[in-house]
């Protein structure tokens, strides 16, 4: 896949192969995850962009292990740091979990438990993978709130949740993840739910911390504005697959699916005027359990006319178009190529 | 709907007790299979009503603890404020009266016999003035000896009806008391002597204001049980009594219950009566009645205090069983259901008239109404109930082959009277009492069938005797031919059973006597001659004689002598029935 | 705080008042409406065939004959400041709280209270404890297995157990499990035995009891609950502490019932204070002499003092109760401000 995936000899420290995590409902089966493989590096940044229901926040529970011991049906193979965690026990992942690997989620407002104390949550994530007193702990907590930016650590190390604001509360989130030095942290959305000015700041701050303790950062989020900031490579996800993959200049200036034009179009940017510049993507995301026949993206694809009606019946297959780069599209390098920079390019950079 | 619960849990435990005996073998018996076997010791067999003439399971044996409860409670455990058969029954274990009903089983218990007097009382001035003597050395419980100044003030304090509300006013009504005498708390330092003179420590004086033959009667009240001045506390007396009898207060939490123990002043040797068997007694109060006929059912519990019988509940578990019937008896108590017949209402002024009302009156459905044989009563031919001294057996009016009423005979009687097609009345009840919402409509029906239409006219219970059919006025206004009423005696005794329901001069224009229909002014004489006859065997066929006039009158028209259905306790011993009370004596039970 | 503690308290009086004016108007003004006389009352409470003039002597004792104010106020100012009375031979002093004599038996009404709250007070807390562990354990069983075997039955039993009368499950109890009967592991009915007399016939009178009542409640505590668990096991931060690694039973145990106990609290604070005031039905079917037996007696006994002395006990249990969630609460759900 990626050139450093060859040199380690097919092994990243993050490695997914064709990953499937199904969920069998009364009403069908929801294909949340249909077949994903990626790999990431320590130090390195890679960003999973796509709609809600594409299937970035299952993928990101499911390398967490969080869907064992569910209805979820799982097959496919994760690899992180050359331990396959599909096939091994529910308990052995838990013991991993919080320690080799974190996740910081969305709304820290909910995912903080209301009842304890800021302080009382990191405690207790640093005190189940260290056999460490309680005061040992607390004093790693109080550091921990200091090195995300928390001022007077240790009487915020005793407030309640509710009692920080929407910032601090995603610094003391970002902390408690980090209490234990993953290697692989994940964030989910982990700027959606502040303010742009705050946003700003915690994806400074993620960077930073990401630089300091060398781990492996997946970055789920819907905003290619964050991704643009942080990630070294972008995947997009549609309908519980990849879609498209390669580096962030790939995505941001070669892309080459019409749906991440989509996203690339729908992007609101500061350099931009009027929103009525924005080109939303028509239609809504596809179900999960009735995924469209052929290309999932066609009933909502701009150019489905351009293949000769493959789209409708044939699922395209991820093709590597250029150094690296990958698109599950019909339509030849070629056509994609010079759509991109004859009508949708200009139309992005005319404003 | 509740005994169906009933029955149906017993039929789970029986089921339960099966599978375990087939399981592990008999080792523990259920009481059901227990009970089939005599409760009694030796020379006692279980039977229905083996207890109503005879001691059954007679023993002398001492010790154990009695075990009693009450579904509900006592109005008050003081001597001066108690108006309940049961407790004057219960109140002789820690209390000796001048005079006693003779511990005894059936009719003889009837009998007075002397408690802390030596004998019964000598009446002199025409039984105006009635004289009693102590017994030696009898002493309360705190060892102080007892004098007839303790028995004049128990009596005189029990006057005080402010404080004492619940009891009797007999002495109130009879004894020749200074005017406006209130009772030792307010009008104090009154010289009573011209009531209650105590020439010495052992004699004791009662002064009447009128001729009373039947004073001993009075005499066993008990309000003559003596009080200690010094120890009296007024309402609170109650919950500290001092002991006259063989036992006395432990623990006693008004509400809840209490205990009795031996009192060690009390001696055997002062008391032909009592044999004092257990040890001590445990009381409990407000006890759910259902729980408590379980409870003696299993051997839990050793007597139903109340002694008013089985709960419905009960009542179907137990007379279905042999085994369990075997261990009760079914007395017929000094109570009568009966319906008054108002004279005053025309066309019942005419004696035919009220007769073809006795004619047709269907008495299987008036039993029924009120819930048949063993619970309800026996059919009544007259008033006097069996157990009262006195009592003779006649039926003036037989109610035909089967008791269903006798048609023909009425329909004479209505002839007689000159309403042969019948006539329209109304017939009153108390609208609390389902019993005698269904004795009425019994009555409406049998009654139908000669042609007395009767329209049925509830009042309310509280106002019945006050306002509605109690009222002379108010009856005869609103045409209440019938009233559905009942009476229970204090005491054996026609004149305690009689007077209040035949003597016309109790019934007052402004209403609430329970007499309100006998006017017979032959009655009237009768039984003032009764009253001041002395002589028992004299007195007593006088209490025959009224009932005979007043049937013949047909004022009255009697249902049920009722009766009610007493479940042995188990291990009990010496128990028996006592015509003086309706109830096992209490006196003398014992624990084999 | 404190000033929160002491505007909830006033509060709490002035309720305890208004209960009082009700329960005294319910029971003088509503008779005295249907036409009821100062002697048509006082004959309830005097002998079975008490004559006119005992009648009016107990009225005036009772002192119906005077205007409802006055009485209402007689009573008021013998709870606050006591109150003389002359039931014997001297003048008796009834200190504050007086709750006034009883017009049956003419002694105090609270002693009588005090002595019957020990009964009430070891039977709720008995059957709390039962109710809540048994409740509570059923529960999150139950809403970790939704759907399978445990769970439809425990929630059928449960069912039963809310709709399941006292007076139908206590006699049942009774008679499957005492009277004798081969399975009896327990007192039958009416034999309290103070904890202090003897600790283990304390608990063998009140098994039965506490096991009936407890059966009513813990069926609603474990439909309760059930359902808050599987709430909270949706909760984000109940994915959180899995994200930790914490162990399973870390993540149920320390961060879903705590979250799922917050309302079950509330309930069990104000079940518990109602339960103070008398459990009327359990005691009554066993025969406890508690403050329910007590109401139920002075209800059908018609004994206005009783009846008002036990109705403000209950009213005061639930004012107590009402207060002391509300305190609680702040202490669990740190969210929550007194003000």
């Amino acid at each position: 896949m990626s050139e450093r995936s060859e040199l380690t000899g097919g092994q990243s420290f993050l490695e997914l192969k064709d990953l499937r995590i199904h969920f069998p409902t009364d009403d069908g089966v929801v294909k949340s995850v249909d077949g994903l493989s990626f790999g990431l590096e320590r130090g390195k940044t890679l960003g999973i962009v796509g709609e809600s229901g594409s299937g970035k926040s299952v993928t990101s529970l499911g390398v967490l292990g969080l869907h064992k011991g569910t209805r979820a049906k799982i097959s496919g193979e994760i690899w992180l740091d050359g331990e396959e965690l599909v096939s091994a026990t529910p308990e052995h992942v838990r013991a991993l979990r919080g320690k080799k690997m974190a996740m910081i989620f969305q709304d820290p407002l909910s995912a903080m438990h209301p009842y304890y104390t800021v302080g009382a949550q990191i405690i207790e994530a640093y005190r189940i993978h260290h056999k460490v007193t309680k005061a040992v702990a607390r004093k790693h907590a109080i550091d921990m709130l200091g090195r995300v930016g928390i001022p007077q650590p240790d009487r915020r190390v005793d407030s309640y949740p509710h009692e920080f604001s929407g910032g601090m509360r995603q610094r003391a989130m970002i902390a408690m993840a980090l209490s234990c030095d993953p290697e692989l942290l994940i964030a989910d959305e982990p700027t959606t739910a502040l303010d742009v000015t705050v946003q700003a700041q915690i994806l400074d701050l993620m960077r930073d911390l990401q630089e300091e303790f060398n781990s492996a950062l997946i970055i789920i989020t819907h905003d290619l504005g964050v991704v643009a900031e942080l990630a070294d490579d972008i995947l997009v996800m549609y309908g519980g697959k990849c879609i498209e993959y390669g580096s962030a200049e790939d995505i941001f200036e070669r892309p080459e699916h019409p749906y991440s034009w989509g996203l690339l179009g729908s992007m609101p940017r500061l350099d931009r005027e009027r929103t009525e510049r924005l080109m939303p993507i028509k239609g809504t995301p596809p179900s999960l359990i009735n995924v469209p026949d052929g290309c999932a993206f066609h009933p909502r694809c701009a150019f489905e006319g351009r293949t000769e009606g493959r789209a409708r019946t044939q699922v395209p297959e991820l093709l590597e178009t250029e150094g690296g780069h990958l698109v599950r599209c019909h339509m030849t390098r070629e056509e994609r190529r010079g759509i991109w920079e004859n009508e949708i390019k200009p139309n992005l950079e005319s404003a | 709907m509740m005994r169906k619960t009933t029955l149906g849990v017993t039929a789970l435990g029986a089921v339960l007790a099966l599978g375990l005996s087939a399981c592990g073998g008999g080792g523990a018996a259920s009481p059901s299979q227990s009970g089939a076997a005599p409760a009694g010791g030796d020379g006692a067999k279980a039977e229905f009503n083996a207890a109503l003439t005879q001691v059954y399971n007679p023993s002398d044996k001492k010790g154990g603890i009695m075990k009693f409860a009450n579904a509900g409670d006592w109005d008050s455990l003081d001597p001066a404020d108690t108006y309940y058969g049961y407790s004057w029954n219960f109140v002789r274990l820690y209390g000796r009266a001048l005079v006693m009903f003779k511990p005894a089983p059936g009719k003889e218990s009837s009998e007075l016999v002397p408690d802390l007097a030596e004998n019964l009382g000598t009446p002199s001035d025409s039984a105006k003035t009635w004289t009693y003597k102590l017994r030696a050395g009898v002493k309360f419980e705190d060892g102080t000896p007892i004098t007839s100044k303790d028995v004049k003030y128990g009596v005189l304090r029990s006057l005080d009806k402010e404080v004492f509300p619940d009891g009797y006013t007999y002495f109130n009504d009879t004894l020749d008391l200074p005017k406006d005498y209130k009772g030792p708390y307010k009008s104090k330092g009154v010289n009573t002597d011209k009531a209650i003179e105590t020439p010495d420590d052992q004699t004791i004086v009662f002064h009447l204001k009128q001729s009373y033959s039947g004073f001993d009667y009075f005499a066993q009240l008990p309000a003559t049980i003596p009080v200690p001045e010094a120890k009296d506390t007024g309402a609170k007396y109650k919950e500290h009594i001092i002991s006259s009898g063989p036992y006395k207060f432990d623990k006693n939490e008004i509400g809840k219950g209490f205990n009795l123990v031996r009192n060690d002043q009390w001696d055997q040797a002062t008391d032909p009566n009592r044999k004092a068997l257990p040890d001590g007694y445990e009381v409990s109060t407000n006890v759910n009645a259902d729980d408590i006929d379980n409870r003696l059912l299993s051997g839990d519990l050793h007597v139903d205090i109340a002694g008013t019988g089985a709960q419905p509940a009960t009542l179907g578990r137990v007379l279905t069983d042999p085994a369990l019937k075997a261990n009760t008896d079914n007395p017929t108590i000094t109570r009568l259901w009966y319906t008054s017949i108002n004279g005053n209402v025309k066309p019942l002024d005419n004696l035919e008239c009220r007769k073809a009302v006795e004619y047709a009156a269907d008495k299987v459905a008036y039993q029924t109404a009120y819930g048949g044989e063993f619970s309800g009563g026996q059919i009544a031919t007259s008033l006097l109930p069996p157990g009262i001294p006195g009592h003779a057996d006649i039926n003036p009016y037989p109610a035909g082959a089967d008791n269903h009423g006798d048609v023909t005979k009425a329909k004479e009687a209505l002839t007689a009277c000159g309403q042969p097609n019948g006539f329209e009345t109304n017939i009153a009840y108390r609208a609390e009492r389902p019993k005698e919402k269904a004795t009425a409509e019994a009555l409406q029906q049998s009654l139908g069938k000669v042609g007395i239409k009767l329209t049925l006219k509830p009042f309310p219970q509280a106002d019945y005797f006050a306002l509605y059919a109690g009222k002379p006025g108010y009856a005869k206004d609103n045409k209440l031919g019938l009233a559905i009423n009942g009476w229970g005696a204090d005491w054996p005794d026609g004149y305690g059973f009689l007077q209040q329901i035949v003597d016309s001069r109790v019934i007052r224009d402004t209403g609430g006597s329970s007499n309100i229909s006998v006017r017979d002014p032959e009655v009237d004489k009768l039984i003032d001659q009764a009253s001041l006859e002395t002589d028992t065997a004299k007195r007593e066929p006088i209490w025959a004689q009224i009932d005979q006039k007043v049937m013949d009158d047909a004022y009255v028209l009697p249902g049920l002598w009722a009766k009610s259905l007493l479940i042995r306790g188990k291990g009990v011993t010496n128990v028996y029935v006592s015509d003086a009370t309706g109830m096992y004596d209490y006196l003398n039970m014992g624990l084999q | 705080m404190v000033t929160y503690i002491i505007r909830r308290l006033i509060w709490g009086v002035f309720m305890l008042a208004i209960v009082s004016v009700i329960t005294f108007a319910i029971f003088f003004l509503v008779p005295r409406l249907a036409g009821a006389t100062s002697e048509s009352l006082a004959t309830r409470y005097v002998g079975r065939t008490a004559s006119a003039e005992q009648v009016k002597i107990a009225a005036e004792k009772l002192g119906f004959n005077d205007p409802l104010v006055v009485q209402y106020g007689r009573f008021a100012k013998g709870i606050v400041a006591g109150a003389d009375y002359d039931y014997g031979p001297g003048v008796e002093r009834c200190p504050a709280p007086c709750f006034g004599y009883s017009f049956l038996t003419r002694l105090p009404v609270w002693p009588d209270l005090l002595n019957r709250l020990p009964v009430t007070i070891s039977l709720a807390l008995g059957a709390a404890v039962i109710w809540l562990v048994a409740g509570v354990a059923t529960g999150v069983v139950s809403a970790l297995r939704r759907g399978s075997f445990f769970d439809r039955a425990a929630m059928s039993i449960a069912l039963a157990g809310v709709s399941l009368p006292i007076f139908f499950t206590g006699i049942v109890s009774l008679v499957v499990f005492s009277y004798g009967r081969p399975l009896a592991f327990a007192a039958p009915g009416g034999s309290f035995t103070p904890f202090f007399d003897n600790p283990a016939m304390w608990a063998y009178s009140l098994i039965l009891p506490w096991i009936t009542l407890a059966f009513l409640y813990a069926a609603g505590y474990a439909r309760l609950t059930r359902s808050g668990m599987l709430e909270t096991m949706n909760e984000d931060y109940i994915r959180t502490a899995r994200a930790k690694g914490l162990t399973e039973r870390v993540v149920v145990f320390k961060h879903g019932l705590r979250g799922a106990l917050t309302p079950i609290l509330t309930i069990f604070g104000l079940d518990l204070g109602l339960l103070m005031g008398g459990a009327v039905l359990t005691e009554s079917t066993f025969s406890l002499p508690g403050i329910g037996k007590y109401a139920i007696d002075a209800i059908v006994n018609q004994d206005l003092p009783k009846v008002m002395g036990v109705t403000l006990v209950a009213a005061f249990f639930v004012v107590v109760a009402n207060l002391v969630v509300d305190l609680l609460y702040a202490v669990v759900d740190p969210r929550v401000r007194l003000t």
